[in-house]
């Protein structure tokens, strides 16, 4: 079995919540190292060299994210996105309950790196334990000395605030995060502008994932090529990935990047009795399905590009042969119909058209040709959305049309087909 | 692409090679090249939101498709609009949005759809998709309809509320396909904190929301471009006009206001259509007795009969004649007014000049920004603006001080909130917590009157950080040693108690101002409505001059103008003891200028002003006079006192619109016109002169007044030949040099221009005192000031200070806005501000009756709570004739400006019976 214990070390064995465990394994040690002993660049250099791809969904190169903000004198933030409500994505919850100070101490190197001196945490509004949780950890680091002014006895202060989001998925997105935390309406922003140019409160700003910033502390004290070695070159490290759908023992594990999708699926337990798996949403609900001829293939970021869908935030969803895709497309759809911001024509009405047709064929009203026009309406309304999340419905819907095409036509009354 | 410039670019659109000028979206290089691309969310001049995706377009080597509206094309950009995919996701879009509207087609709340327009464009006739849920309609305000179920989700009208006129009311809620378009908190429009600008209504391309009544549907005759008869700020407008009857007026992108209005200038336009409005002349039944009460219009026939023009006019003059006669020029006195043209003020103070044969003409400025002017003229040498109000764009700071913009300079304010929003620190300085204290950075709520010593304290703080600006007081300026002594006893510490504002926060808006890159400062009549007005003011501009915070691009003095051509009239001499253009008639030299340019000899004296005028009424010294325009038994102060004062004179001209309380009073009225059925200039407070173009034709026999006055001019033997307002204009340019360069083409084509503009063909000077004071020696002149009280201050037995002022949704007396229904519907009765914690102790319910007394009258309204009240103090607009405000004002009067102190008297105050019914 490929599992591994980098992020994961501890979990479920230690209360690693209690800032003097943490400690007593060697907490904090990197973040007093990088604010002692480090230049910012160093740490954005050993960041760029490890290879280390954003957790968060885009897969975007973290060093070199790091590297556009402008040298222009003004204040830098450094976010830590922790919205995590990508439909299948549980890993982040899982680091801020079980693991709040290394997820914090991530955050704190990542903002000595970018030269930020306020950081923000923005939870999930869904997560109040984790909120507490994380609150407690700031409140230990503080009283440890790790946060506030002239850190270690450097000129270098920092400060960090915990934001709670208020039930929205779309601010996940890096700017309606960035809106939301400024107190406005949650919904992105047109880009560009990208944040690294003018983000938070107008000024160069970083959004990194919780995991991604949760590897840091390893990065720096494991060097970049303990990390860069393991996995695909293009797609190195280690990965959480959140496996569930019809398993027996659906959970997060880590593992190398470049493990199978067979092996995710044995780690989780393997189909239900009797059972098989028919397809595979690899990627979260945003991600094109992938089907059983396909369980061989390598879970990277390159390898699931190369066949049409994406690893996305790692969430591994399967599906077995019990699955009614007509009723999986409608959950899925409905979803993001229910999240669209609701500011773009296609996402709000396209959305809407798409869950309104879904259901109507779902209770016997559907037209032989809405089949037809679910395709084209998602692909036409795919590309000219302001943010990603209208372009979030084609993916699954479309590769599930095509594939299972049958379950589809099944639910149109052959009356109704006629009368059409 | 240095120095913030952004070179041109030129890429391919449609197969074609197009330039983009600095700065241009896609969309915009298109619209300039004639290649037409559709847009719903996108309007000229807000910024793009980039919401609809309508304007996709493809862009060469690009996954996804861009939004034209927002894009800037890059150098060698290769895009298409009409690309298969582009129209495509045009078409889908618009199809989307056309199945969300009634019936799915054309919307039914306005001709000429953005939506149906783009729709038919593309060629998408029919839906295929269901409707979304369907808002019902909100017919809550009284000027404004509300049918979401056209609302295409563009959020322009968010962007008209929020980034144009900054009043944060309309909101965008909830998500998804339960998007909605919000007031507050989804309150109904009506009962929202919504202050009717219009500018959603002006912004939203499909009908949602639409001026009330259908207004949408109906096609207009003709378009008007003019501009707005209320306020100095001077926007210009359209007027949409069918049947001779005003349909709706649209925000016309004039250099004061960029499209943009207030509720007045937008809604307020109905009062020419009022049934009320004097058709007729009259004259005065004989034996009919003159008192001071307020007679009522519907009554109006008891008093006064039907005349014809010629039968009115000689009455009017001959009396006039007689009076002269037999009691000398100096029994006869002028009131003209800052709201008619400058023509019309022109010809007014010609006519008493040379006709009248004296020099009792005025107007009310007097009553307005006297005391500024005295001070601006005397230690600067001229009463008008430094820097147009835009001007705030380009200040790190401004003061604003004794004004309350939002309310009473309301297109202005949007300027000042939106440099706020852009960085630009604002000062708010008031007694009276107001709106635009939401976007200062500091705002001092001192106590009322105690400004000398206040602005002191400041200058302390410069003189003693050394904070002054001294090449600039060495160089352009006199006196600064009398004034530094001055200052030098009015530390901070000491200002503290007097002003009830902290030693420190006046040292920071010290610092903050004399070290700014640029600052402006802008006043109104908190400054100058008291007998200290004249030292007020003076110590702005010292504040100005020691810092050398004027003569460059954001800096300067500002006293925002009250009425629509208040700058106007005082230009062109409406004023006892000035010519036009600000010479003064006892300057022997001026005086033959004149006279040789009016061919007759002038009264060397300078006149009596609005408030000598009636006190000599009183008195019997002034026995006739002639009102055009102007309503004193509402606007002065003491009110009863120049009821009085009128009631005695022998003989009352009134020109007029309407039958004011003015009018009742007179023994011979004469129809006048009213702002859109006549032709003619109108200066702004920025010194703009714009023209105002006749909508319409005025109702029955009312006359232009231009005519009026030029009939009676002749009966009094002057021998005028004016053939209309272009006449007149041309001779203002010779009275008036610094006007000499503007001719009325090129207003025809400009509809503004701004002085000084001496030469023809000159561009104008937004910006004065660049290089020197027009003083003798060119330089700026210190006067300190010492602290003075008000004139009547609270006692044991008057404890309360009573404040006046304006109120957004009337104008000064309410002759036209009580008579316009939207406003009327709006603000229909009396209104006095109070603290909730006075409204307590006085045992008074908020929207219970309040009686106020001064030691001069009294009066009942309708208390309202507003925690922007000081404890202490009362205020009330002057509109109401039920509970006129004047009649408890303090007719004291400043000693250099002759202004009277409006915004500071004692009253007791205690709960009130009923209050009156309004005459109207
Ligand atoms: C609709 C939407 C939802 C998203 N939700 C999350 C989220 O919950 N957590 C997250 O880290 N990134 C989320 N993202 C991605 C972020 O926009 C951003 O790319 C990410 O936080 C960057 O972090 P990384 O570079 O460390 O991956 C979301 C993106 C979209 C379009
Ligand atoms: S694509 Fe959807 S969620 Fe994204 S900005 Fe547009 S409406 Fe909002
Ligand atoms: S009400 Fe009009 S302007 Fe406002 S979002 Fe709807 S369609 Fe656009
Ligand atoms: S006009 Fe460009 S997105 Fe609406």
């Amino acid at each position: 079995m490929p599992v591994v214990k980098v992020l994961t070390d501890g979990i479920g064995e230690l209360n690693l919540c209690d800032i003097g465990v943490y400690r007593s394994r060697g907490g904090y040690e990197q973040w007093k190292h990088a604010v002692t002993a480090m230049r910012p660049a160093d740490v954005v250099e050993l960041v760029s060299k490890s290879g280390l791809r954003g957790r968060g969904g885009a897969g975007f190169p973290t060093g070199r994210k790091w590297s556009f903000l402008p040298n222009n004198g003004r204040p830098r933030y450094m976010v830590c996105n922790c919205d995590e409500a990508e439909p299948g994505t549980f890993k982040d919850r899982m680091l801020l309950e079980e693991t709040p100070h290394q997820v914090l101490e991530g955050i704190l190197i990542g903002s000595y790196a970018i030269g930020s001196r306020h950081a923000f945490m923005y939870i999930r509004g869904e997560f109040k334990r984790g909120y507490e949780i994380f609150m407690q950890a700031v409140a230990g680091a503080r009283a440890a000395g790790f946060i506030g002014e002239k850190l270690f006895g450097t000129g270098y202060s920092l400060e960090v605030t915990v934001h709670r989001g208020a039930g929205a998925y779309i601010c996940g997105e890096e700017t309606a995060l960035l809106n939301s935390l400024e107190g406005k309406r949650g919904e992105p922003r047109l880009k560009p502008p990208f944040p690294a140019i003018k983000g938070l409160y107008g000024e160069p700003t970083v959004v990194n994932n919780v995991e991604t910033l949760a590897t840091l502390p390893h990065l720096l004290k494991n060097g970049a090529e303990w990390f860069s070695s393991v996995g695909p070159p293009k797609s190195p490290g280690f990965k959480i990935v959140s496996v569930s759908g019809h398993v027996k023992r659906a959970g997060n594990f880590e593992v190398p990047l470049g493990t199978t999708l067979r092996e995710l699926l044995e780690l989780a337990g393997g189909p239900r009795d009797g059972r098989k798996i028919v397809a595979i949403q690899p990627g979260g609900g945003s991600s094109a399905c992938l089907f059983e001829e396909h369980l061989d293939l390598a879970y990277d970021f390159e390898t699931m590009a190369a066949n049409g869908t994406m690893l996305g935030s790692g969430a591994v969803v399967f599906f077995d042969d019990t699955t009614d895709f007509v009723k999986a497309a409608h959950a899925l759809v409905r979803f993001y119909a229910h999240e669209s911001c609701g500011q773009c024509t296609p996402c709000r009405e396209g959305g809407y058209w798409l869950e309104v047709t879904l259901e109507r064929l779902l209770h016997g009203g559907g037209l032989d040709s809405d089949i037809e026009m679910l395709v084209k309406v998602a692909h036409q309304m795919t590309g000219i959305n302001l943010c990603p999340l209208g372009d979030s419905i084609e993916p699954f819907l479309a590769s599930v049309v095509k594939r299972f095409e049958p379950q589809f036509r099944a639910y149109v009354k052959p009356s109704v087909a006629v009368s059409a | 692409m240095t120095n913030g410039k952004v070179a041109d670019v030129t890429f391919v659109l449609n197969g074609q090679p197009i330039t983009a000028q600095a700065g241009e979206t896609i969309l915009q290089a298109a619209d300039r090249s004639g290649v037409t691309i559709p847009r719903l969310c996108y309007k000229a001049g807000y910024r793009p939101d980039g919401n609809c995706r309508v304007c996709m377009v493809e862009v060469e080597g690009e996954r996804v498709l861009a939004p034209s509206c927002c894009r800037r094309p890059a150098e060698g950009m290769k895009v298409n609009s009409t690309s298969e995919r582009a129209k495509k996701s045009q078409a889908m879009v618009t199809e989307l949005l056309l199945g969300d509207m009634p019936g799915q087609t054309k919307s039914p709340y306005r001709r000429e759809s953005e939506l149906d327009r783009w729709a038919t464009w593309l060629g998408v006739t029919k839906a295929r998709y269901p409707q979304r849920h369907q808002p019902a309609p909100d017919m809550s305000h009284p000027a404004m309809s509300v049918n979401l179920d056209a609302c295409i989700q563009c959020g322009r009208c968010v962007r008209a509320c929020r980034e144009e006129q900054v009043n944060d009311v309309i909101g965008y809620a909830w998500r998804g396909e339960e998007s909605k378009i919000v007031f507050d908190l989804d309150d109904p429009m009506g009962a929202s904190s919504c202050v009717a600008c219009g500018e959603c209504v002006q912004a939203c391309p499909t009908g949602a929301l639409m001026q009330a009544n259908d207004v949408g549907l109906v096609a207009p005759d003709k378009r008007v471009e003019s501009a707005c008869p209320y306020c100095g700020v001077g926007c210009l407008l359209t007027y949409n006009v069918k049947d001779n009857k005003i349909l709706s007026v649209d925000g016309r992108d004039g250099p004061s206001n960029h499209s943009r209005l207030c509720v007045k200038g937008r809604f307020g336009f109905d009062y020419v259509h009022n049934p009320e409005r004097l058709t007729k002349p009259m004259i005065r039944k004989a034996g009919v007795p003159k008192t001071t009460a307020i007679l009522d219009p519907e009554k109006m026939w008891d008093t006064f009969r039907e005349a014809t023009w010629e039968e009115a006019l000689d009455l009017a003059t001959t009396k006039l004649l007689a009076i002269r006669e037999q009691h000398g020029p100096k029994a006869l006195a002028g009131f003209g007014s800052a709201k008619g043209s400058n023509e019309e003020a022109y010809l007014f103070q010609k006519l008493v000049r040379t006709g009248f044969k004296t020099n009792n003409v005025d107007h009310c400025t007097r009553l307005c920004h006297a005391s500024s002017v005295a001070a601006l003229l005397e230690d600067i040498g001229s009463g008008a603006v430094s820097n147009q109000v835009s001007d705030v764009a380009l200040a790190d700071v401004a003061i604003v001080i004794g004004s309350n913009p939002t309310i009473n300079h309301p297109v202005a304010a949007t300027f000042m909130k939106n440099a706020a929003k852009n960085g630009t620190k604002i000062i708010l300085i008031d007694p009276r917590r107001s709106d635009l204290s939401r976007h200062a950075t500091y705002f001092l709520q001192f106590h009322g009157d105690t400004d000398v010593a206040l602005l002191n304290g400041i200058m302390n703080v410069i003189v003693t950080e050394d904070l002054v600006d001294e090449a600039f007081i060495r160089d352009r300026t006199e006196n600064y040693e009398a004034l530094k002594k001055l200052v030098l006893e009015y530390p901070p510490e000491k200002v503290a108690p007097i002003t009830g504002i902290d030693a420190q926060t006046i040292r920071e808006v010290a610092r903050l101002y004399a070290t700014a890159k640029a600052a402006i400062i802008f006043w109104g009549m908190g400054i100058s409505q008291h007998i200290h007005g004249t030292d007020n003011a003076r110590c702005l501009i010292s504040l100005a001059l020691m810092t050398g915070q004027i003569g460059r691009p954001g800096t300067g003095l500002h006293p925002l103008r009250g009425q629509n051509n208040v700058q106007g009239a005082s230009d062109v001499g409406l004023i006892p003891m000035l010519y036009p253009d600000y010479r003064r008639v006892d300057n022997p030299d001026v005086r033959r200028e004149f006279e040789a340019l009016w061919n007759t000899e002038l009264d060397p004296k300078p006149g009596l002003t609005v408030t000598e005028i009636m006190s000599a009424a009183h008195d019997g010294i002034i026995r006739g006079m002639y009102i055009m325009g102007e309503n004193p038994a509402m606007s002065d102060p003491n009110a009863e006192h120049a009821r009085e004062g009128m009631a005695k004179l022998e003989h009352l001209v009134v020109q007029e619109i309407f039958f004011t309380e003015t009018a009742g009073f007179a023994d011979v009225i004469l129809p006048a016109t009213a702002f859109p059925e006549k032709t003619g200039t109108f200066t702004n407070t920025d010194r703009r002169v714009q023209l105002g173009r006749q909508a319409i034709d005025a109702p029955g026999d009312a006359r232009q007044d231009l005519w009026i006055i030029g009939e009676i001019a002749r009966r009094m033997g002057l021998d005028w030949k004016y053939a209309g307002p272009a006449d007149v204009f041309e001779e203002i340019r010779r009275a008036t040099p610094s006007m000499g360069g503007i001719t009325w083409e090129r207003l025809q084509t400009e509809s503004s221009c701004t002085y000084p503009l001496e030469h023809e063909g000159d561009p104008g000077e937004p910006i004065i005192f660049i290089d020197n004071f027009p003083r003798p020696g060119g330089r700026g002149l210190f006067m300190p000031a010492e602290y003075t009280h008000a004139d009547e201050m609270p006692d044991t037995e008057y404890p309360f200070i009573f404040t006046t002022g304006r109120q957004l949704e009337h104008w000064h007396t309410g002759a036209m806005t009580r008579r316009a229904s939207v406003l009327d519907a709006l603000e229909p009765d009396p209104v006095m501000s109070v603290h909730p914690d006075d409204l307590a102790k006085l045992g008074i319910e908020p929207g219970g009756a309040i009686e106020v007394e001064s030691r001069r009258g009294k009066i009942t309204a309708y208390a309202r709570a507003d925690r922007g009240m000081q404890c202490g103090t009362l205020f009330m607009p002057f509109v109401y004739n039920e509970a006129a405000a004047n009649l408890l004002t303090n007719d004291a009067v400043d000693p250099f400006g002759k202004i009277p102190e409006f915004k500071f008297c004692a009253v007791k105050a205690g709960k009130g019976g009923k209050v009156a019914a309004a005459v109207l």
